[in-house]
């Protein structure tokens, strides 16, 4: 039953990322994205990481996903001819145009192999314990404010470089508008 | 309470969507076949508030929403993080309240930079 | 109960087994909130009728008590229109992704002590997820529509629901904070006389005044930390904006963009998209009452002889006790929503500048300072 659950999500991760290389239409794929978001996330509830799922859909879904869709609009610059006459009336879709696969397939062989390598070498402390399902809340919070404080206020640090650099991006977005 | 818990803890949340899909499909079924099917152009046409189609509504929208959005994952992610320490405050006592604190510290540091920088001006 | 045994190599007996409370709750709680609908569109219809001096529907049934009926069967058999412009399969598909996800938020939902869909852990952290897909769902409406207005008030919506977001989550975090849980129906205990540990007045233990006994009002979160009432009304008004309720209905601010995402949509695929919008209202109605306003527990507190508070609440696992659970919180649902609709007959929409002004300049910075007073609250109740 939790087998067939694991493949039925796997399954739709898959399909999701699948769809989302395989659709032109650039929205598509973003609403493909969706798909394979929830996939992880319930994989992520399936692997007993109940709050790195929910997490994830509130990041990914909520943050990322939003701001790709934004950036599509923001950058979408609409062809001449189909703004005007009765083409206005039709759909028309944002296709891609990039058909080039092989930089994305060497850089998409690379990264699995460099992640492959690293899951199958590390070390994870959990793993001999064979604990039981176990709401993964409290052990974060505790290990991330002892054991890891310094990465946790790293990652604190590289957020604020985040915020300044957006704020700057966005200054040079609105001085270009306002010209 | 237990700490503990089973992925069937989120069969409900499976359940539930389900039931909210059969009501869709049900009421579409049903909306479908009593429904009238009449097609004309002027009928198809975008809602314009009467006067003809001008133009392509999917034309490139203001930078503003797209900053918006990165702030919101930003802050999304410094709140998610804030979570598991919550949780477990009570345990961690002043040491991790002191920690937490030079965390969001850093957050509002940055939140006065954009603030200073004018950022979330909107005319 | 089925016992399941998964990968062999973790050798996890996982045992599924569904509690016959749970396929209880479920089904109760979808008929609750497309039931809520009805009573919630003929509450919002009397309310302003009686706001605006006027007797609202009177035609349909008794005092037009049929009204929603007639318009949801109306709706039912009106024609399904795709415009010709609109991106055919999004356009459908928007309406049902918004639908399930505001519906899916009701599965953590305590209803009584016994009463709860899913027992997850994680139970309020999941509902600000629940949140995400609906953004995308409007998103999705808008683009499919290829209308401006659609298109416009999408934009506008989602740029509102994800910054309330962020003050939504700091009051929710204040109250995490103090109940230490994430567990919807463990914070539900906590503030009433069913708790596991003792409740001291305003949550601290040095004042020495134990009020476990009382329970009642004084074990609500609200006067556990005082300053949650504060929080409590920085997520009602971040609330309102997540629900695009006005004042903060820009999305669909009729006099200048129409009807915003929901322009293009007729017939049922509007009418579920307007029961979203209600059922989004009861699902953080419902938020608030747990989060803040004692959740099932009874306001009256035990005075003495006058044991108020064992009288209108029974003990979790009996009959009385679910009946009693359930009435309070519908009670303190409804009595939220009701406010939702005065403000919204009260108060004139904003401009989009001050939306923002108000979540970024006002609202966060008031939820990171009411974090830390909670912080060092909670330090004190220790």
């Amino acid at each position: 039953m939790l087998n067939l659950i694991f493949y039925a999500f796997a399954a739709l991760t898959l399909g999701g990322s699948l769809a989302v290389l395989i659709t032109r239409n650039v929205m598509y794929s973003a609403f493909f994205l969706l798909l394979s978001l929830i996939g992880v996330a319930a994989l992520f509830v399936l692997a007993s990481a109940d709050l790195l799922a929910v997490a994830q859909v509130m990041i990914y879904v909520g943050g990322v996903l939003v701001l790709v869709i934004f950036g599509v609009m923001l950058t979408h610059k609409p062809k001449p001819e189909t703004t005007t006459g009765p083409q206005a009336a039709r759909p028309n879709y944002i296709l891609t145009q990039h058909r080039a696969w092989l930089w994305p397939l060497l850089v998409a062989a690379g990264l699995f192999t460099a992640f492959y390598s690293l899951i199958s070498r590390i070390h994870f402390s959990l793993f001999e314990h064979r604990a039981p399902f176990q709401t993964s809340v409290d052990t974060i919070g505790k290990q991330l404010m002892t054991e890891y404080i310094i990465p946790f206020e790293i990652a604190g640090i590289l957020l604020l470089a985040a915020l300044v650099g957006a704020t700057y991006l966005s200054s040079q977005g609105d001085r270009t508008n306002n010209q | 309470m237990n700490a503990s818990y089973l992925p069937s803890d989120y069969l409900p949340v499976l359940i539930q969507l389900g039931l909210a899909l059969g009501f869709i499909i049900t009421t579409m079924i049903v909306t479908h076949s009593i429904g009238p099917k009449r097609k004309s152009q002027k009928k198809d046409d975008p809602f314009e508030c009467g006067i003809p189609v001008e133009g392509d509504a999917r034309t490139p929208i203001s930078i503003k929403y797209f900053l918006i959005a990165i702030l919101f994952v930003l802050f999304d992610v410094e709140v998610i993080f804030l979570y598991p320490w919550a949780v477990n405050f009570k345990g961690l006592g002043v040491t991790g309240f002191i920690e937490m604190v030079l965390f969001m510290g850093l957050l509002l540091a940055g939140f006065y930079y954009i603030i200073r920088k004018g950022v979330l001006k909107w005319e | 109960m089925i016992i399941v045994e998964t990968r062999p190599a973790l050798s996890l007996r996982i045992y599924i087994h569904l509690p016959f409370t749970i396929l209880l709750a479920l089904p109760i709680f979808l008929a609750l909130s497309s039931g809520f609908v009805v009573v919630g569109v003929y509450l919002e219809r009397k309310i302003s009728a009686f706001i605006q001096d006027r007797l609202g529907p009177m035609e349909v049934g008794k005092w037009g008590l049929l009204q929603l009926f007639a318009d949801l069967l109306k709706l039912l058999q009106k024609e399904d229109i795709v415009p010709a412009a609109a991106d055919r399969k999004l356009f459908l598909l928007a309406p049902s992704v918004i639908f399930a996800s505001v519906f899916a938020g009701f599965a953590v939902m305590p209803l009584t002590p016994d009463l709860q869909g899913s027992a997850t852990a994680v139970g309020v952290f999941y509902l600000m997820a629940i949140v995400s897909f609906d953004v995308v769902g409007i998103l999705m409406a808008g683009w499919g529509s290829n209308n401006k207005y659609s298109l416009l008030g999408a934009m506008r919506s989602v740029a509102q629901i994800v910054s309330y977001e962020i003050p939504l989550g700091l009051t929710i975090l204040c109250v995490v904070m103090i109940c230490q849980s994430l567990n919807l129906q463990e914070i539900s205990f906590q503030q009433g006389i069913y708790t596991y540990e003792p409740n001291y007045l305003f949550g601290i233990r040095a004042l020495g005044i134990d009020v476990t006994d009382w329970g009642g009002i004084f074990s609500w979160n609200i006067l556990r930390n005082p300053f949650l009432l504060i929080a409590y009304v920085i997520f009602f008004i971040a609330t309102l904006a997540e629900a695009n309720r006005a004042p903060f209905d820009l999305p669909e601010g009729e006099s200048e963009i129409v009807a915003g995402f929901n322009t293009e949509y007729s017939g049922m695929r509007f009418a579920l998209l307007f029961l979203s919008e209600y059922a989004m209202m009861l699902l953080v109605a419902f938020l608030g009452a747990i989060l803040f306003l004692g959740s099932w527990n009874t306001p009256l507190p035990n005075i003495g002889p006058v044991r108020l508070a064992d009288w209108t609440s029974g003990s979790p696992g009996t009959v009385w006790g679910n009946l009693t659970g359930a009435f309070w919180l519908l009670t303190k649902a409804l009595a939220a929503i009701m406010v939702q609709m005065w403000v919204r007959w009260t108060l004139p929409r904003l401009r989009v500048d001050q939306l923002m002004f108000l979540c970024w300049k006002v609202l966060t910075p008031i939820g990171i300072v009411l974090l830390l007073i909670s912080g060092v609250w909670r330090l004190l109740m220790i």
